[in-house]
């Protein structure tokens, strides 16, 4: 016969948490392995997406325009890349409701005893790892196929950078998962939304400086400002961790914030949806 | 101490109405559960009869911590329902009419995650998975197949391994064999049997089957638009409402013939 455990019983339970942890790992790996073709494609996509932007270097040395190719080239393969890995990060993050409601388990995973901090850092770091591997295949893929030349970059400084980014991008994509969360019809579109103001604010692929002052403003605030910004010092100039500095500190404070912020914002989206009946399956 | 015990329990949910007022759509106010009160011994099976609509879900959702009550309370072996979720999500597990899982995956990977999600580490699942799936009669050689693979029979069998693999003592069966094949629908009622007898479990039924209800539980309850009309054994309810089947029972309970569909069925919808 079963006890019936009490409250105490899932306290503190360390090895719980890491097992529910894995869980959600776990899970993803499993999802890429069953859509393994999915991912094929969509890497494909990202390749065409990247090489087409990167072209556009080459283009205007056609047009008669005067700029250094290979370092024009690099600005935007690491813009494109890094915007392909910030894809990724939201795209897990944001699928952690749509996708389950799609599939129609969003009410097992709500009901099952997890911690939503641990759930939603489980997909952030699967999300992370993924996203890493991924984007240095495509960077590896289109500098070859560039035949790009970096012979000063350093790329502990821009993995470090990337690393520490990666806090707030979890943070940030946090907050655009409680999306799907309270509004099922329209909530992945609207994480799309937050997406895209990112990428005209954190020169992706061209300096903030071109953009108008409140644009600029809201650029301090974005992560990608500091991680595009970061990883073009170490990789074009050849910035080592301590060069890189001025870019970590504005992203260990965001990271600080949008952490915890992003689980405040997902716990109140939790409980909109548990008060008006929206953690449902769709159809 | 009772298992599951709900006093007045209430929930409404709102519905956007087509006409407008100014710039905002109005909305309509939709009760779902109607201060429902019932408590359910250990090891008790309690099935709920009603309509589509009649709340039943509600209930069971409610339950299950994925809605917040509007007023009233719950408890599951005396731990708050809505204010000590993550302890009472470790005592109840549920089984629904959709069987619901990633279709890509196998009913293996599913359930290793799903149990992992409840403290279960790989050790302890790579053979219990096995066992409980020979358990609710599915076959274990086709474990590995993605579950968009398997009938809508074997998959219920494999919903019911999930509730199972992580041990609860308070089972929610949301319409479980709704839809299923005459076959299946008697191998799960015989499993529903079988856990009653060797798990430990309580069991609330949400079905409208009425010859389910019958069968399977101890107490049957009758809800009609979100209110609690009639909770007793079926020979009890019988006597009390002058009837010579649960049929007539129900009809004689709310005024209206089973079959009959709720005319404010909306509450489905939202529930």
């Amino acid at each position: 016969m079963s006890t019936i455990p009490g409250p105490m019983v899932f306290r503190g339970s360390l090895r719980h948490e890491a097992i529910t942890f894995a869980g959600v790992v776990e899970r993803n790996w499993y999802l890429i392995k069953r859509y393994f073709w999915w991912e094929l494609a969509f890497f494909v996509w990202s390749l065409a997406n990247t090489l087409t932007i990167v072209f556009i270097a080459k283009g205007i040395k056609a047009a008669g325009g005067q700029i250094d190719v290979n370092r024009a080239t690099t600005t935007l393969l690491i813009g494109a890349v890094i915007w392909s890995y910030l894809g990724i990060v939201f795209e897990f993050m944001t699928e952690t409701v749509a996708w389950e409601r799609w599939e129609g388990t969003i009410e097992y995973t709500f009901m099952a005893p997890l911690r939503r901090s641990v759930h939603l850092f489980g997909v952030g770091v699967f999300a992370v790892v993924y996203g890493v591997f991924r984007s240095a295949v495509l960077f590896t893929v289109v500098a070859f196929f560039f035949g790009l030349h970096m012979p000063d970059a350093n790329f502990i400084a821009a993995i470090a950078v990337l690393t520490v980014a990666s806090a707030s991008f979890i943070g940030v994509g946090t907050m655009t998962s409680v999306l799907p969360l309270i509004s099922p019809e329209k909530g992945a579109q609207l994480g799309f939304v937050a997406q895209g103001t990112l990428l005209v604010i954190s020169g992706v692929y061209y300096p903030v400086s071109v953009l108008p002052q409140w644009m600029q403003w809201l650029s301090t605030i974005s992560p990608a400002t500091y991680a595009l910004r970061g990883i073009r010092r170490a990789l074009l100039g050849g910035a080592s961790l301590a060069g890189v500095w001025q870019d970590i500190w504005p992203l260990l404070i965001i990271g600080t914030v949008a952490m915890p912020l992003g689980l405040w914002v997902f716990g109140r989206g939790e409980v909109y949806a548990k008060k008006h009946g929206k953690l449902k399956r769709s159809g | 101490m009772y298992a599951v015990e709900v006093d007045n329990l209430r929930k409404e949910f709102f519905r956007r109405d087509a006409t407008r007022s100014g710039l905002r759509r109005k909305r309509k106010r939709v009760p779902a559960l109607e201060g429902v009160s019932f408590a359910i011994e250990r090891g008790e099976c309690v099935a709920i009869l009603g309509q589509n609509g009649s709340g039943k879900s509600t209930l069971v959702r409610l339950l299950s911590t994925l809605l917040l009550n509007d007023g009233g309370s719950a408890r599951i072996f005396g731990h708050d329902v809505f204010a000590e979720q993550r302890v009472v999500q470790r005592l109840v597990n549920r089984v629904s009419v959709e069987a619901s899982f990633f279709k890509k995956m196998s009913s293996e990977e599913n359930l290793a995650y799903a149990a992992r999600f409840y403290g279960m580490a790989p050790k302890e699942t790579k053979d219990e998975i096995i066992r409980i799936l020979q358990r609710v009669g599915f076959p274990t050689d086709r474990r590995h197949e993605g579950m968009e693979h398997l009938s809508r029979g074997m998959q219920q069998k494999v919903a019911l391994a999930r509730a199972l693999l992580t041990s609860p003592v308070v089972l929610l069966l949301d319409e479980p064999t709704t839809g299923l094949d005459p076959r299946s629908k008697l191998e799960v009622q015989d499993f529903i049997r079988e856990i009653r007898t060797t798990h430990d479990a309580t069991i609330l039924l949400c079905t409208h089957d009425l010859h389910e209800a019958e069968i399977l539980s101890d107490r049957v309850g009758i809800l009609d638009r979100g209110r609690l009309v009639a909770l007793a054994p079926v020979t009890e309810l019988k006597e009390a409402y002058d009837a010579d089947t649960l049929e007539e029972a129900f009809f004689a309970a709310t005024g209206r013939a089973f079959e009959e569909e709720d005319e404010d069925a909306e509450r489905g919808v939202f529930a």
